[in-house]
């Protein structure tokens, strides 16, 4: 995006802002009415208590240049000495008091209704990672990590050169979406692997704090097929501004199909492999794919790593030494990186990929493979 | 160049020492209270550069400038710096300046502690920025330096640590002086309820720092065993909790909200009754009101942590009462409103800065008013909404305050008159830049857009560019500021008499010093009769 282009976009939103009839792009200025009966209750409270403010604006801002007009020394030269009023002060003490008790009383209600997370249809585990999410389906056995999908996350490197606006959804959509049936009670549990996130899509009207050690809940029930997409909103770290959320939203039937074709592409994949011999090139493909997951947003797509925070792979000391040396530092974690070794939705295989692919990718070229087993017997 | 050992007495008159070490040795309250607001606005500028960075980058979508990380780096420091380094030492600048000559007495009761307790602020200032070049950068983690996040800082994180143990130290010191002098050295007839506001609001603001500074030294101080000493208070893998720093912390972080704007709200209280050539309305219910506010500022903490699971009883319990503060809040905007009805008003610089604090504050406190509750701040929290709504009050409330202040006082202090037409000019830019700046915040943040991010969705790009423009608008003219005073310390500009502004010797015992008042003052033989 060019600077002048951006300016006349400025100019164009400035205009619109005097109170211009133009169509607002794609831009909003409210929050969303959303998609679920809480987001349209919230988005009734914002706007219950947004008029409020603009009825009492209107007073207090009214009186106070009704009287920066009148009251101007050259308007009323002599001054009123009244410094005091009993009664006027309990008035304007007593009326805010009734003011809130009107905005406090339906907040209850809505806070209350918020909170019953009792009832639900199915259960979905969020864990949020540095910086990607983790969905685990309790009820029907799918898990699966959702990152930041490849093109935007080329795009938003410092001096990448590509235009955002080129790319679509920029930093709003990724590899695997949450899918979810429409109609349901949904009830999400949260945690965090590592430090506090908080899983935020304003179309369900709420967001909820991850935290690691403990479990917190909230729900939805989405009454609209559609994808709803939203972003982590707890700073978690140097790339907390780029594990966005998708939800995608569809009837129950098309669920089930969806649920029915997760656990056949993963039974041939995975499931079919366990115990078998894998070949370098079935775990280089694997561990590029969880390397993209794990491993770029700190080590980068090319193992250049972030000079002075986060170590190259590429013709690095550790992914061309001891490979035992490498295993370990990948189970047990170093400064700020995890220990994969403790994650349990991280399977030997992708442990021994991911650490395969380190060894040989970036002109590493050790040649080493590392089997599952290898990494069973140590973890 | 010895310092007198007696600044009480004033029957020896004497000036300042020569030279540098004068500033270093003083204890001459007059001479701290300019040391703190020099400070201030150094690092007001030092924070707003910051400030522009974040802007800069946040000018279109995609990363321009800075790696991720170091824009985390610059929105922690941003803040701590504008809390710590610039609006708090202001406010004990003019509390230096302002206190002894408003109450009616020489000097600030415990003048060495005083000059310890500010040169502790470049120390601290100084050991906070050395942490931009310590391995792994300054603390990311925000200014609130939540773990676990925190705990992922660098070499910087002991420093951070140390440099909040100075600071709150400082603050400290300077509470306790504050409260001595005003209760021991008060004029013959200054009775507490004949008390100027700026002292009353200083003297709530001084008890929340001594309660509250303690408290946010021991968290951090339980981050720091948690890192080295292999302790888990917030560490949930030893048995913490994560969310117990949260509580401590906003324990210490809702009072200090307030630490940052009641003495704003006791300028304000001297400013408009004086351009509104009437006294000011409603005395007592404005002491009470702030001690209110105060006493309910202990109790509202976990509204910044709605999201963070609480039971809904509690939730409940802190939505309530978070809707209370609008009540004794609301009551300073009537009487301020009250004040200035039937007035005489004119409409000086410091005037234009008092009336720009009251309609921006008042933005600020409606869009309060709206997160306090609970189901909607579901949304507002963590998003760009909540950055507009802190920066009005912050921004709007507390700077605008001390810049009424400044221009207020800065004749009092040099002698002549600033540059009337400059000082204009600075609030009005100061005044539309500030909106450009902060009010598209509220669209972006309604939008989706989440707080404390490098890069954003494209949907966020105009607003974010009007936003940014603002900023620098905004920030270019504090540089102006900073000639305006030049200006005035040098003398340029017309002499002014003690009263300063016309008819303000009714408005506070300041105004019958002279302009500029003696090195030390004196206000032998005065008997306070009534309430200015
Ligand atoms: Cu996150």
């Amino acid at each position: 995006m060019t600077i002048m282009h951006n300016l006349k976009r400025l100019v164009f939103a400035f205009l619109l802002s005097l109170g211009g009839e133009v169509a607002w792009a794609d831009y909003q200025l409210n929050l969303p009415v959303g998609v679920t009966e809480t987001s349209r209750t919230v988005y009734g409270f914002h706007m219950f208590a947004l008029w409020i403010c603009v009825a009492i604006g209107v007073v207090v801002f009214g009186v106070m240049f009704w009287s920066i007009y009148h009251h101007r020394k050259s308007r009323n030269p002599v001054p009123a000495t009244f410094h005091e009023n009993a009664k006027l002060e309990f008035i304007w003490t007593i009326i805010p008091v009734f003011i809130l008790i009107a905005l406090a009383v339906p907040a209850t209600t809505a806070l209350i209704k918020i909170e019953d997370t009792s009832g639900s249809d199915m259960t979905i585990k969020v864990t949020g990672y540095q910086w990607k999410w983790h969905y685990e389906y309790l009820d029907d056995g799918i898990k699966f990590f959702s990152s930041l999908d490849e093109k935007s996350n080329r795009a938003r490197q410092l001096g990448s050169g590509v235009d955002p606006s080129s790319i679509p959804n920029y930093l709003l959509e990724v590899d695997n979406p949450l899918v979810i049936p429409t109609n349901k009670k949904v009830r999400f549990l949260f945690t965090a692997a590592d430090v506090i996130h908080a899983w935020w899509v304003p179309d369900f009207g709420w967001k909820k704090d991850a935290i690691p050690g403990f479990v917190t809940a909230g729900w939805v029930k989405v009454e609209k097929p559609g994808v709803y997409r939203g972003q982590c909103a707890e700073l978690c770290g140097r790339d907390h501004g780029f594990m966005p959320i998708v939800v995608k939203a569809v009837p129950q039937k098309e669920y089930d199909a969806w649920v029915a074709q997760w656990k056949q592409q993963h039974e041939s994949a995975s499931g079919g492999m366990e115990g078998k011999e894998w070949t370098m090139e079935q775990l280089m493909a694997r561990g590029k794919e969880v390397y993209n997951t794990h491993c770029v947003s700190c080590h980068q797509a090319d193992g250049s790593g972030v000079p002075g925070t986060f170590p190259a792979i590429a013709g690095s000391e550790i992914a061309k030494g001891d490979i035992d040396a490498h295993i370990s530092i990948v189970l047990e974690g170093k400064g700020a990186m995890p220990g994969y070794g403790q994650d349990e939705n991280i399977s030997n295989e992708d442990l021994a990929a991911v650490i395969t692919y380190e060894r040989n990718a970036f002109g590493n070229n050790t040649g080493d493979l590392v089997k599952p087993d290898d990494i069973a017997d140590i973890r | 160049m010895a310092t007198v050992a007696d600044t009480h007495d004033t029957h020896h008159e004497h000036g300042p020492a020569k030279g540098w070490l004068r500033w270093v040795t003083t204890t001459n309250h007059k001479d701290i209270g300019t040391l703190y607001l020099t400070f201030a606005f150094v690092m007001f500028i030092v924070g707003g550069a910051m400030a522009l960075i974040i802007r800069a980058e946040l000018f279109e979508p995609g990363l321009q400038f800075v790696d991720p990380h170091f824009f985390n780096q610059m929105t922690t420091l941003h803040a701590l710096i504008m809390v710590f380094g610039a609006v708090m030492p202001a406010f004990a600048g003019f509390a230096n300046w302002m206190i002894p000559m408003m109450i009616g007495a020489p000097d600030m009761a415990l003048p060495r502690l005083n000059n310890w307790s500010f040169w502790l602020l470049p120390f601290a200032a100084a050991l906070l920025v050395a942490t931009l070049f310590m391995e792994g950068g300054a603390a990311a983690s925000g200014w609130t330096l939540y773990p676990p996040l925190v705990l992922q800082t660098g070499d910087a994180l002991p420093f951070t640590i140390f440099t909040v143990h100075i600071l709150g130290m400082s603050s400290i010191l300077a509470a306790i002086n504050i409260i001595v002098t005003i209760f021991n050295m008060r004029a013959p007839g200054m009775t507490m309820m004949r008390m100027p506001m700026f002292c009353w609001t200083w003297l709530v603001t001084a008890f929340l720092l001594i309660l509250v500074m303690p408290v946010f030294a021991g968290a951090v101080t339980m981050l720091l065993t948690d890192k080295f000493f292999d302790t888990s208070f917030f560490n949930p893998a030893g048995g913490g909790d994560p969310v117990l720093y949260q509580h401590l912390f906003w324990f210490f972080g809702h009072p200090e909200v307030y630490i940052i704007i009641l003495p704003a709200f006791g300028i304000i209280s001297a400013v408009i009754p004086t351009f509104s050539r009437k006294k000011l309305f409603g005395h007592n219910s404005m002491v009470y009101a702030t001690c209110v506010i105060a006493f309910l500022s202990f109790i509202v903490w976990a509204h910044h942590q709605f999201t963070v699971g609480m039971p809904v009883p509690a939730e409940l319990y802190f939505m309530y009462a978070t809707m209370l503060i609008a009540v004794p809040t609301g009551v300073k905007v009537f009487n301020w409103l009250a004040t200035m009805w039937k007035g005489s008003m004119t409409f000086e610089t410091p005037m234009l800065n008092a009336l720009g604090f009251l309609v921006l504050f008042v933005l600020g406190g409606f869009t309060g008013i709206m997160m306090s509750q609970a189901p909607a701040d579901f949304q507002y929290h963590d998003s760009y909404f909540i950055v507009a709504h802190f920066h009005y009050v912050l921004v709007g409330g507390a700077v605008f305050g001390i810049f009424a202040g400044l221009f207020y006082w800065l004749p009092k202090w040099t002698g002549v008159m600033y540059d009337e037409k400059l000082g204009k000019l600075h609030f009005w830019l100061s005044f539309i830049s500030m909106n450009v700046l902060f009010m598209p915040q509220h669209f972006v943040g309604l939008a989706g857009m989440p707080r404390r991010i490098p890069d954003y969705a494209v949907q966020f790009t105009e607003f974010n560019a009007l936003s940014s423009v603002g900023a620098f608008i905004f920030g270019v003219t504090q540089l102006l500021l900073g000639y305006i005073v030049w200006k005035a310390i040098r003398g340029e500009g017309e002499k002014v008499d003690g009263e300063v502004w016309e008819g303000a010797k009714d408005h506070g015992l300041e105004w019958n010093l002279a302009s500029p008042p003696p090195y030390h003052h004196s206000f032998e033989g005065i008997e306070i009769k009534e309430r200015d």
